[in-house]
């Protein structure tokens, strides 16, 4: 560190082209501080996502160019051929049809009622944290236990839901039979969980809706429908958005309640309910044990989310759009300024 | 000049704290390699990871640790197979670390372990010379010779009935009637069918037995090469005549024999409370899932007849992996457990009933009684059975996938009523040629 003393400095000889550049090294470090401390506070997250996340992501793309046995490991480099197997394996399509099916069953209603849900504990009620922590409460209960009791529920046979069924003179369904019929079921189950979680993300988002703009409304004489449509809705337009997509990509990876839907685990004697995670495990744990073609699956699943998870991105994002359009909400600083401006030109 | 630096720096720190993270990581997985101790002066400790109950009951181990002071064995227990199959075959998938030291395995798993036998100690040894019958070791044995399991328990075949619903049907309900009335030492599948057809007749309200996967199960056993020849190789399902014949016999009987209950759901384990049906194809540990499903109702009963000859459904083994510190002691340790005397005592524990053919002839199996199947002599029966098994059936790295097949069609046709008994069959055809084997 001498080096950097002052005194040689001095004595260096003009125009030596290094002299200007000579710093203080702790003045440098308080340099790099600034720089460079941001990223060096953000990284652990980027670093455990490269671990956990990307390094998964790209490797499970070298594994689905590759053959590759659970036991045996990695084979010979195959190109595409794990994806143009799974493309000809009707299953695969099968188990495509069936989580668009269960996605749709569940995420549509799910979102629908947990708005409505919010909105209700957004009034006025007596023993407000009550109702709320009840919304919450089958959040708690592990999915599969949901799986196991829902399973209980739905036999087809011995199960409550036909036993009620019976009672009001309707044939027994065969929820693990009929395709649709255990779709439904699957779907209640996810629903049960999640509803309520969704509704509280909701719930927080409104509370945070100025309530000068309901107070305005009331005096224009809007009704509590057309408050909700004009107000409610537009304004907690960027949680709908966060609650559309988690749920898409949640919803088109439902693996938990499928699997513990009946005793073997594997959709059905005919794949009625095996979704594409289930069919991924099937194809990776079960009897094939063929983790080049499960690979080739996830990164298929992966590709259909991301597309998925932009078109829903696109339809929320312009519906609540044409939502705030139709009303003249506007926000704070807009109608400040409109204030302002209406002063100024008084 | 600058701008290097400080990107070199960015850089440089990155890939510390990477590195830092990865050592981390390692570091961890590195101190459990191998499962058991060292502790300096001999004296070592042996895991043993087993699933559901094998019966090894901490006085039981600490026999061994009596017999041989500088050992200590701990075991680890799954609560079910599938979690210890999974965390098995992840293991072995990365080289074997983190594994125990003595390893239980499922019959199921033997065709896919045994490909992959590198990963465990060869347990040859005159010592287990004719400790089991022929069929158990043959299934834990290489192409090459090599044994890479000690059999503990097996899964030999009688039938348990409902006597009280054959009182009610009014049939003879004693075992040595029960036995006749299935065909005595020469029953059939057709006697078996027969009997049911003739139960039926008195007693139209319950079925004859669950489900026809589960009657499958139990012919399929009796073929010795169901799905694939003797080197591996898959039989075309198309052309595989006999496993046809089992399928249509299986269908058209339970037609109106059959419950229609797949086994392990909950519209089964219902029926039992519900008198869904008076006979089941009953291994020896299947005596706990019944007990367990059946509380409160009396009547259970074991008959030592089983159609066909004899059957076996399950049993297990013990393995070492060749990773483990300690392969020699844990090899001792394995033979030990595997011992007929020991096994005795774990079926005494948790009624895991012996493999070893000596253990068969012991008076303490013998005098073993169940109580809740109307004090049956399980032991002795369950010996006879054992020693009526004499098919080794040969299941390949192909079987499970070939048997889920045929397994699915039998549940579409008996169980979901979707299909006919034909086009159950022709969509098992399809699903085998999509296996593409």
């Amino acid at each position: 560190m001498s080096v950097q003393s002052p005194a040689p400095e001095r004595v260096a000889p003009q125009g030596a082209p290094r002299a200007p550049r000579r710093v203080g090294f702790s003045q440098r470090l308080s340099r790099w501080d600034v720089k460079l401390s941001p990223y060096l506070y953000i990284s652990p997250f980027f670093i455990l996502f490269a671990i956990t996340g990307l390094f998964p992501l790209i490797y499970t793309a070298y594994v689905s160019v590759h053959q590759w046995s659970l036991l045996g490991g990695q084979g010979d480099y195959i190109g595409f051929q794990n994806f143009t197997d799974i493309f000809a394996q009707p299953a695969f399509w099968r188990s495509l049809r069936n989580t668009f099916s269960i996605f749709l069953l569940s995420s549509v209603p799910q979102v629908l009622v947990a708005i409505v849900i919010a909105a209700l504990l957004d009034q006025n009620l007596r023993a407000k944290t009550f109702w709320r922590m009840g919304v919450l409460l089958p959040y708690v209960v592990a999915p599969v236990a949901v799986g196991l009791i829902f399973g209980r529920m739905f036999a087809d046979q011995s199960g409550l839901i036909n036993g009620a069924l019976g009672f009001f003179g309707i044939d027994p369904i065969r929820w693990h039979v009929d395709a649709l019929a255990s779709h439904v079921a699957i779907a209640s189950m996810v629903n049960f969980r999640w509803t309520g979680y969704n509704a509280l993300i909701f719930l927080a988002a409104m509370q945070a809706v100025p309530r000068e703009l309901y107070e305005a409304a009331i005096i224009d004489g809007a009704g509590r429908v057309r408050q909700f449509f004009s107000i409610t809705i537009p304004q907690i337009r960027a949680t709908i958005i966060f609650v559309v997509l988690t749920s898409t990509i949640g919803g088109l990876q439902i693996f938990d309640e499928p699997r513990v839907f009946d005793e073997a685990g594997r959709g059905g004697s005919s794949q009625q309910w095996m979704t594409t995670t289930l069919y991924l495990y099937d194809v990776g744990w079960g009897t094939q044990r063929n983790l080049g073609r499960a690979a080739a699956v996830a990164w298929v699943l992966f590709l259909i989310v991301v597309v998925i998870g932009f078109v829903n991105f696109a339809i929320t994002n312009r519906i609540s759009t044409s939502g705030a359009d139709r009303t003249t909400t506007r926000t704070r600083r807009q109608r400040r300024a409109a204030a302002r401006s209406s002063r100024r030109s008084a | 000049m600058r701008k290097t630096t400080r990107r070199t720096w960015a850089l440089a720190a990155g890939v510390m704290s990477i590195s830092l993270l990865a050592t981390a990581c390692s570091n961890d997985s590195g101190s459990s390699t191998g499962g058991g101790d060292d502790k300096g002066d001999g004296k070592i400790t042996l895991t043993v990871a087993t699933f559901n109950d094998f019966g090894y009951t901490d006085e039981l181990l600490a026999e061994y640790t009596e017999a041989n002071p500088n050992v200590t064995v701990k075991q680890t227990r799954a609560a079910k197979s599938e979690d210890a199959r999974t965390n098995l075959t992840t293991k072995l998938a990365a080289g074997g670390s983190g594994l125990a030291d003595v390893e239980a395995i499922e019959v199921d798993w033997l065709p896919e372990l045994v490909q992959s036998a590198d990963a465990f100690a060869d347990l040859t040894d005159p010592a287990v010379e004719g400790r089991w019958e022929d069929w158990k070791a043959k299934a834990a044995t290489t192409a090459d010779g090599k044994l890479i399991g000690y059999g503990t328990d097996i899964g030999p075949e009688g039938i348990c009935y409902r006597a009280d619903l054959f009182d009610a049907a009014g049939i003879p309900s004693d075992r040595e009637s029960v036995k006749e009335f299935l065909g005595g030492d020469s029953a059939t599948w057709d006697t078996y069918f027969a009997a049911g057809r003739e139960f039926k007749a008195k007693s139209p309200d319950v079925a004859w037995f669950d489900s026809a996967s589960s009657i499958y199960q139990g012919m399929v056993n009796q073929l010795t090469n169901a799905y694939e020849e003797n080197d591996g190789t898959p039989k075309p399902l198309a052309d595989n005549a006999d496993v046809k014949k089992l399928y249509e016999d299986t269908l058209n009987a339970s037609a109106d024999l059959s419950a229609h209950l797949g086994q392990w759901s909950g519209d089964w384990d219902a029926a039992f409370q519900s008198n869904g049906f008076a006979t089941m194809l009953c291994p020896a540990w299947m005596t706990g899932p019944i007990e367990e499903r059946a509380g409160g109702i009396t009547g259970w009963d074991v008959a030592d007849v089983f159609p066909g000859g004899g059957g076996n459904w399950g049993g297990s083994y013990l393995t070492v992996p060749s990773t483990g510190k300690n392969v020699d002691e844990a090899k001792k340790l394995a033979e030990w457990l595997t011992s007929p005397e020991t096994q005795i005592k774990a079926f005494l524990n948790a009624g895991t009933f012996p493999s070893q053919v000596e253990a068969w002839d012991s008076e303490d199996l013998k005098a073993a009684k169940n109580d809740f199947f109307n004090d049956a002599p399980v032991g002795e029966i369950f010996a006879k059975r054992a020693a009526a098994i004499d098919v080794t059936p040969f299941k390949g790295p192909n079987y499970f996938q070939i048997h889920q097949t045929v397994g699915d069609a039998l549940n579409r046709v008996d169980i979901d009523k979707s299909e006919s008994i034909e086009q159950g069959w022709t969509s098992a055809v399809q699903a085998y040629d999509n296996l593409g084997l």
